[in-house]
């Protein structure tokens, strides 16, 4: 089927592969919204909602039930066109990022072979990037279009957060890039499999990168942006019903997101630990199953670390989160970087 | 010092490997962990309930003697007695004939407690002369709308001892209530 010179299979395989990863992450966001009040539950010696369904399996339908029949309020002195872009932008930049994790290793249906990623593009990690840095104008834009001074503090807060902390975020990743001497993820996740997962190779580039993850995410103990105790819920304080829904949600999925970033970056995305799996003599489709599985094994374990840190820690206070940032972060990412440059250089010689 | 278990604060700036705070949250975060498999303190509501003690001071009961007679003679000590002014009574004369009804000669014919006003003290049974009046082990239970939390007479008064002795049986509950006033 070739028109235009199109291998029009592929449009339609990449569309299917685009519906299936976005449908999991929602999935998958609304399950962690629930995972968030069972472990917050379990943390504090209570039992977390098990009303809804058994075990309380029901409970996000319930939750995104209610926010569907809230009423929906628009301030008035809003900016109305604004006020509504702000929570979709956030939602499509949480979900844009998902473009470029390799979720597994190809598979071969119908004789082709189906690669289990959206788009392997040569600058993964700078899409990656690029659309993070995206992700700060949905906070800004709701925290502006609101025209509230609340709104507007925490809007500014966020996105002075985000910029602090993608500096060291990036520095951070420089040194993992500098080992495998390429953006492309397909790449890195090879290069793991051959050498061993680079959390070996980068334990600090690992924890700096996981920090700045939480502050990008907007998650405790860097949930600047709404801080309920100083600006009574940030920048979505004026959003109601399923407009604030989809800030939350947002953060959720980002969440899903960061961590599968995580586990492709460091933890060797769909790879199995101190086995090789080539050698089973399972068919391909079954390993990019299992693969899968592991994949999200992985990716579930950093939600739960999420959400630990949130129900541990409380908020840093904002002088001692640009002190982290700035003072503490950025140095450490610098030294991690230059060792790994000046080892790198001595193992070649 | 006030108590025995103030603690002198730690005021001594932080060393360069606690400004990164890592190894504090760690520390903190095992500390949570660990409660994951502690026992949970919740009590199921509806399936299970807590047990109160003896002296528990719940819902009030209007008292009836052994034949099924009202105790309560409206004399308007317990509304006096109450912090809150929770009560409301009204009070009207027995007429002949009633007698099986009333112990006393003049009785309450309207009595009231607004249970969003109470503050369950037990004033109210330390001041009634007659032991019409006392807190049982039961609290009230969740209502839609305020009026559903102003109790009536008919709410407060205890089943008739004789016509429905276990219901009565139950409403007496644990409590060690003297048969006559
Ligand atoms: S328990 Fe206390 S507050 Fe309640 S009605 Fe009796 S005296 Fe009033
Ligand atoms: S309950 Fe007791 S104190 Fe209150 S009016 Fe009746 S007899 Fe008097």
């Amino acid at each position: 089927m070739y028109l235009l010179a199109l291998d029009w299979w592929l449009i339609l395989e990449k569309c299917l592969l685009v519906a299936v990863v976005v449908a999991l992450s929602f999935f998958i966001a609304m399950y962690t919204t629930y995972a968030e009040r069972k472990v917050a539950a379990w943390l504090q010696d209570r039992r977390g909602p098990n009303r809804a369904g058994p075990f309380g399996i029901f409970q996000p339908l319930a939750d995104g039930g209610k926010l569907f029949f809230k009423e929906e309020i628009i301030p008035l002195a809003s900016s109305r066109f604004l006020f509504i872009l702000g929570p979709s932008m956030a939602m499509l930049t949480a979900l844009l990022t998902s473009a470029v994790i390799p979720w597994s290793t190809p598979m071969h249906l119908f004789g082709r072979n189906i690669s289990m990623q959206i788009a392997d593009i040569n600058i993964g990690i700078l899409y990656v990037f690029g659309v993070v840095s995206l992700g700060v104008y949905g906070i800004l834009v709701g925290g502006w279009a609101s025209n509230n001074k609340f709104s507007l503090l925490a809007a500014i807060r966020g996105a002075s957060q985000m910029i602090s902390y993608e500096l060291a975020m990036g520095l951070a990743l420089i040194a993992v890039l500098m080992m495998t001497g390429s953006l492309q993820m397909s790449v890195i996740v090879q290069n793991q499999v051959q050498h061993g997962w680079h959390i070996i190779y980068q334990p600090l580039g690992f924890v700096i990168f996981f920090v700045c993850a939480l502050a990008e995410c907007n998650r405790t103990p860097f949930d600047m942006a709404e801080c309920e105790n100083e600006l009574n819920f940030g920048y979505h304080q004026e959003y109601s019903s399923m407009k604030l829904g989809f800030y939350l949600f947002a953060e959720y999925i980002n969440m899903f997101i960061s961590s599968a970033v995580m586990v492709t970056l460091f933890f060797g995305a769909y790879d199995i630990p101190f086995v090789n799996e080539a050698s089973w003599g399972l068919n391909a489709n079954w390993l990019a199953i299992i693969g899968f599985i592991v994949f999200l094994a992985k990716t579930f374990f950093f939600l739960f670390v999420f959400i630990w840190i949130r129900w541990t820690i409380p908020r840093f206070r904002y002088d001692q989160l640009m002190n982290l940032g700035w003072k503490k972060l950025i140095p450490l990412a610098l030294a991690n970087m230059i060792v790994t440059a000046v080892v790198m250089l001595l193992l070649k010689k | 010092m006030l108590t025995q278990r103030a603690k002198q604060v730690d005021r001594r700036p932080m060393t360069g490997l606690e400004s990164i705070y890592l190894w504090n949250i760690l520390k903190g975060m095992m500390i949570t962990l660990s409660h994951l498999f502690k026992k949970k303190a919740t009590i199921q509501y509806p399936e299970q309930k807590r047990t109160f003690s003896k002296v528990f001071r719940g819902l009030q009961v209007l008292n009836r003697d052994a034949e099924g007679r009202e105790n309560c003679t409206a004399c308007g000590l317990c509304a006096v007695a109450c912090p809150a002014e929770a009560i409301t009574m009204e009070a009207a004369e027995r007429l002949s004939g009633e007698e099986h009804l009333y112990r006393e000669e003049k009785y309450a014919v309207k009595y009231e407690i607004n249970m969003l006003r109470c503050i369950f003290c037990g004033f109210c049974e330390d001041a009634c002369p007659k032991d019409a009046i006392y807190l049982s082990q039961t609290f009230a239970p969740a209502n839609y709308g305020r009026k559903g939390f102003i109790y009536k007479k008919e709410d407060l008064l205890i089943p008739h001892p004789i016509e429905q002795p276990e219901a009565y049986k139950k409403a007496l509950g644990e409590k060690v209530v003297k048969a006559d006033g």
